[in-house]
């Protein structure tokens, strides 16, 4: 029912353009050091796993293809979608709830303002448009994050290390990471408004919904993530 | 005269609990109403009805000629327009500032310019005794009189027709609760407004009721003018605007009180 309301405000006027300008900003500009920092040290943590595991079989020369791979597909959109879902799904529930137990969303409805035009709509769309973009700098950030370990730890090849990486990946690898992290957002920016509208009991409650909201939507992030991974590369 | 909002045969349960049991009120157009009652007997449910926040079980309830029970919200919007409220706790907007607070409806709905928002505000700023100085300030920055005193200008800034007030002086000093009740008094007057309050502070009903009505277990069980309310011997009535502990009103406002705060929500 709530996910039918919000499909229904999601494609009807009036459209809140300043509200959804206003969400971009909180929910994926102030994401990005966030973003950025943790697939910075993922790629090269990953780099490093990669280089002992390839060890064994002399196979370091792997490094960067792997690294390029990992990220793109898996881990910039699934730790970025993540790492989203604990600021931004708790942020939204704690402010909608706030609004719902101090009566400021039934303030709205007597205004003649549809709450989930006004409030879930432009969150939903900023979270889905912000998500692959956040990807898209954790795919670059978490590639780099390898190329230092691997230049500066191992030894490579600066031009060799970025040469393997561009011959080896694909645009559909970079696609399908931003695909499932615009999927993500949505979800996001869902569990945090629906956690949120339903709160209830006071402060206590808004902790609940805030906590609900980001359990909620990192199960639904990897679910989801599984998902689209055998739907996007079993075909 | 004419009614404004009538309400007949209003029926609302919360899974087991009965709160209203054929609520039956009617408001002329013009008029100031006053419902009374104690906690937990189904001040709130009305008003939130009324409203349409609450879909009543069975009965009618009729704004202007038109019925509300069942309609959808988006064919209510003429009669959302012609509605203001002044919540309990002020319900502003934190995120906003007081003008944009204030200006709302126009701003949202209207497509107000920033100059004309502004202007609306400090106009309904100066209707409630507040200076144009409060107009960037957001609502965290406001005392609790303050912030009773701006929902109240957002509440008439559209000149509404018809105002609800849900305990507007709850939380205030003596000093505050007599302001704003004047306040009230002011702007209805000024507007011609038909209101519906629900408070159970007695001061606010004698400075502010054309009518009122007490509310006890779902039901309007007195009614009348405040000629009426003073040479009341209904024991009911006697009771409660004395504030005695002992009488036919039974305490048991708690444990439905928690209940009703829990399901409403």
């Amino acid at each position: 029912m709530f996910i039918g309301h919000t499909l229904a405000a999601l494609t009807r006027p009036p459209f809140y353009f300043r509200m959804i300008g206003q969400q971009m900003l909180r929910i994926g500009y102030f994401s990005l050091p966030v973003v950025a920092l943790t697939s910075f040290f993922t790629g090269g943590a990953l780099a490093i796993q990669i280089y002992y595991g390839g060890n064994q079989f002399n196979s370091e020369a792997i490094v960067s293809s792997i690294v390029a791979l990992g990220i793109t597909r898996e881990l910039g959109p699934v730790l970025g979608g993540l790492m989203v879902a604990g600021r931004v799904s708790a942020a939204i529930a704690a402010e909608i709830g706030t609004m719902r137990v101090t009566e400021q969303i039934d303030a709205l409805t007597t205004l003649s303002t549809n709450p989930y035009k006004y409030l879930v709509a432009p969150r939903v769309i900023a979270a889905t448009l912000c998500m692959p973009l956040l990807a898209l700098v954790a795919d670059i950030l978490g590639i780099f994050g390898g190329f230092v370990v691997g230049t500066q730890s191992f030894d490579f090849n600066a031009a060799i290390y970025v040469q393997r990486t561009f011959s080896f990946l694909q645009f559909d690898d970079v696609a399908s990471g931003l695909i499932k992290a615009a999927v993500f957002g949505f979800i996001i920016a869902i569990m945090g408004c629906y956690n949120g509208y339903h709160s209830k009991g006071g402060a206590q409650g808004v902790g609940r919904a805030t906590t609900n909201a980001v359990v909620s939507a990192s199960i639904l992030i990897l679910a989801a993530n599984y998902l689209m991974t055998a739907l996007l590369f079993s075909a | 005269m004419t009614d404004k909002i009538s309400l007949a045969q209003v029926h609302k349960s919360f899974a087991s609990k009965q709160v209203l049991r054929g609520l039956t009120l009617n408001i002329e157009k013009g008029q100031s109403m006053v419902v009374i009652g104690g906690s937990g007997s189904g001040k709130s449910v009305v008003l939130k009805s009324i409203l349409g926040l609450l879909t009543p079980d069975s009965g009618s309830i009729v704004i202007d000629g038109q019925e509300t029970v069942g309609l959808a919200r988006e064919k209510r919007s003429a009669i959302d327009a012609q509605i203001g409220m002044l919540f309990q706790n002020g319900a502003l907007f934190d995120s906003l500032p007081v003008w944009k607070n204030v200006a709302f409806r126009g701003i949202q709905n209207e497509g107000m310019s920033e100059d004309e928002a502004r202007q609306i505000g400090k106009q309904a700023l100066l209707r409630v005794g507040l200076g144009e100085e409060l107009l960037d300030l957001f609502p965290g920055a406001l005392s609790g009189g303050m912030h009773k005193r701006v929902g109240l200008a957002r509440a008439i800034a559209s000149s509404p027709e018809i105002i609800f007030f849900d305990e507007p002086t709850t939380g205030l000093d003596p000093i505050m609760t007599d302001v704003i009740n004047h306040l009230i008094e002011d702007c209805v007057q000024d507007l011609g407004a038909t209101t519906l309050t629900i408070t159970h502070d007695m001061t606010s009903v004698r400075a502010i009721a054309d009518k009122t009505a007490l509310l006890y277990k779902g039901e309007i069980i007195w009614h009348g003018d405040q000629a009426a309310l003073d040479a009341s011997r209904d024991p009911f009535l006697h009771q409660f605007i004395h504030g005695l502990a002992h009488g036919p009103i039974e305490v048991e406002g708690q444990q439905l009180e928690a209940a009703l705060a829990e399901l409403e929500t």
